[in-house]
């Protein structure tokens, strides 16, 4: 019997990432940036939430090896005299969290959704879907400014400020699950007149079971692939909702609010505020898409790379 | 009293320009340890009649007259809830094709267990038990291991093995095997076909087998059943049925298999001519006599009665000129 070690070491998944060098470094990187933004308090030389170790002395210092910088703060330091790499990092960590934690959020919505609609059909899949479609006609910046605005009326500002992570996962989850309705429906729709399906219900299971248990895992591909671009677009999101003020406030920033924190300098010299966040951010989502498209070329065998 | 007994029923399906009957006054009983064969063309409502016993039919269709008992009870009655008491448990489907009726993505072992855990309240070690045991029944050699596997690890006469497995697992009264070797090649037929006939002795079940090889049929089958456009034209027994057929289409089918009587290896095998109506343009009168050499007027305009035939009570035919043909 082989061990799943075995199994995994034979797969055509592991074949084919040896030999994608752009999946292989794409990878690496991923993990250094995830492990880098778990890890952030540990990695990180400073603290930036920490108000007693910010000293507005250093504020806008440039990267150590310009001739202002300081050797204490490699990146330079952002306006409020904050560590760059350690204000970075703990952005990227609460961009990650944000970012799966959204996506969690639409995959859940989405997939029961998606596998409800298609599955039942008639009119339950005509309300569903456009219900979806509805949302769909919302933009994410729409629900997000109302939603916010809202919460930042009833709680306070103050308030708002802590319960800006879970908002922002609601919202964003809340504004892309049709993305999952629609994907996990249509492979459905695909899988439900296998003759499987009618061999699960001669069995005599119930549609609950049938759903989840037989049709669900043959639709989890497309799911999985959506999934990496997802994750890249709820990262983009929050980055684009904190860059109009909408999203993580300064005092605990995001990528997306450092970016947009050090915009207002860019013009007074101060540019690696902006820069440095940026580059982080695009590289993130660079190699989340990269790996998206390899996993769908592997998983979808009839997509041909010519 | 029989264990599965069928009374005129009738299945249709409302389509836009009205209802298309597709089963039309099917009647037919099912003993213990019995085996009955159900032939006919493709269309001519086999699995129609295989799915309305176990209450199956998918929209638009409908059981719209008739019985089915099922040691005698209404199964034609029963809510949705109570059916998956019955499918799967008393009465278990094997289909066509081994290749799709697993699920790809789930191990055999997971499929048989849940199988089981959907109709008995046991734990998963003693459905594994039971798994195990099933699969030993149909000859798979080391079932421990081969829980484990996913169905793209076996081959075609192995898949519909441990489809027979899983149909035997709640330890059904009834198996309907819908085309159940049409799918792999001619000796795992056999195989597959010497397995039913060995479960149904030893497990006392009974084996309902649609097909349209009256080949398998006469191997197989105590009791045969001719089916065409979906009425009931010739029940026998099959021995009877495949020496003297009655109704012109039997004969027919008969004569259209190699190496059967009136065909040697110098002659064309004789087909019949035309093709089954379509169900929504059936002729008036007797459905087959577009196709038919004996055609007389009254066939035309009036539909035979399925009738006993003289000097047999076991045997019923529906024509107007029914016989051996020889004379015809």
């Amino acid at each position: 019997m082989q061990t799943r070690r075995q199994k995994l070491k034979e797969s055509y998944l592991l074949y084919s990432f040896k030999r994608d060098k752009v999946a292989m470094v794409s990878f690496a990187i991923l993990v250094i940036l995830l492990f880098a933004a778990l890890f952030a308090p540990l990695l990180a030389p400073y603290n930036p939430y920490d108000p007693t170790v910010i000293d507005i002395m250093d504020a806008e210092l440039p990267p150590s090896w310009m001739e202002e910088g300081e050797s204490r703060f490699f990146l330079g330091t952002d306006i409020q005299g904050r560590d760059l790499v350690s204000t970075m990092l703990y952005g990227l960590r609460i961009s990650v969290l944000i970012g799966i934690g959204a996506v969690i959020l639409q995959a859940v919505i989405g997939i029961g959704v998606g596998l409800t609609a298609g599955y039942l059909g008639g009119k339950i899949d005509a309300v569903l879907m456009r219900i979806a479609d509805v949302q769909l006609s919302f933009s994410t910046l729409m629900v997000a400014i109302i939603v916010s605005a809202i919460v930042q009326l009833s709680f306070g500002v103050g308030r708002y400020e802590q319960l800006a992570v879970p908002i922002l996962i609601v919202i964003i989850g809340i504004a892309e699950w049709p993305q999952y309705a629609r994907t996990v429906r249509a492979s459905v729709l695909g899988e439900k007149n296998k003759e499987y399906v009618e061999a699960a219900r001669v069995i005599g299971l119930d549609s609950k079971r049938i759903m989840f248990s037989h049709i669900l895992p043959n639709t989890l591909s497309p799911v999985l692939v959506i999934s990496t671009v997802q994750v890249a677009n709820a990262v983009m999101s929050e980055a684009a909702l904190s860059f109009l003020g909408l999203g993580m406030p300064v005092s605990k920033p995001s990528i997306g609010s450092l970016i947009d924190a050090g915009f207002e300098y860019i013009f007074s010299g101060a540019w690696w505020i902006t820069l440095f966040p940026a580059v982080l951010l695009i590289i993130f989502i660079l190699v989340i898409n990269l790996l998206g498209d390899w996993l769908r070329d592997v998983l979808n065998p009839k997509l041909y790379k010519g | 009293m029989s264990l599965l007994e069928v009374k005129n029923l009738e299945v249709s399906f409302a389509l836009r320009h009205g209802d298309l009957v597709a089963l039309n006054d099917v009647s037919f009983t099912l003993n213990k340890r019995e085996r009955l064969g159900v032939v006919g063309e493709s269309g001519a409502g086999k699995s129609v009649t295989g799915f309305a016993v176990i209450n199956l039919i998918s929209k638009p269709g409908r059981i719209s007259k008739g019985e089915v008992l099922f040691d005698g009870e209404r199964l034609d009655q029963f809510s949705e809830q109570e059916m998956r008491t019955i499918r799967g448990n008393r009465i278990s489907m094997i289909f066509q094709d081994p290749m799709m009726t697993l699920n790809p993505v789930l191990t055999v072992g997971t499929q048989m267990v849940e199988t089981l855990r959907a109709h008995r309240n046991i734990s998963v070690k003693e459905a594994q038990k039971i798994a195990i045991r099933k699969l030993g029944l149909v000859h798979i050699p080391s079932p421990e291991r081969r829980l484990r596997q996913y169905p793209h690890e076996f081959s075609g006469g192995m898949r519909q093995r441990i489809i027979i497995a899983i149909a035997l697992l709640t330890e059904p009264a009834i198996i309907i095997a819908d085309e159940p070797t049409t799918a792999l090649d001619v000796t795992i037929q056999a195989e597959i076909m010497d397995l039913l006939i060995e479960l149904c002795n030893s497990q006392d079940m009974g084996l309902m087998l649609i097909t349209h090889d009256l080949g398998v049929v006469a191997e197989v089958t105590e009791r045969v059943m001719v089916m065409y456009a979906g009425k009931v034209i010739e029940t026998a027994k099959t021995a009877d049925l495949v020496a003297t057929p009655m109704h012109p289409y039997t004969r027919g089918l008969i004569n259209a298999l190699p190496g059967h009587g009136v065909c040697d290896t110098d002659n064309r095998l004789q087909q019949i001519p035309g093709t089954m109506p379509n169900l929504t343009e059936i002729a008036p009168g007797c459905s087959f006599h577009p196709r038919c050499d004996r055609c007389q007027d009254i066939c035309k305009y009036t539909v035979p009665e399925l009738q006993k035939v003289v000097g047999n009570t076991d045997r019923f035919v529906s024509c107007h000129f029914p016989g051996e043909g020889q004379e015809w």
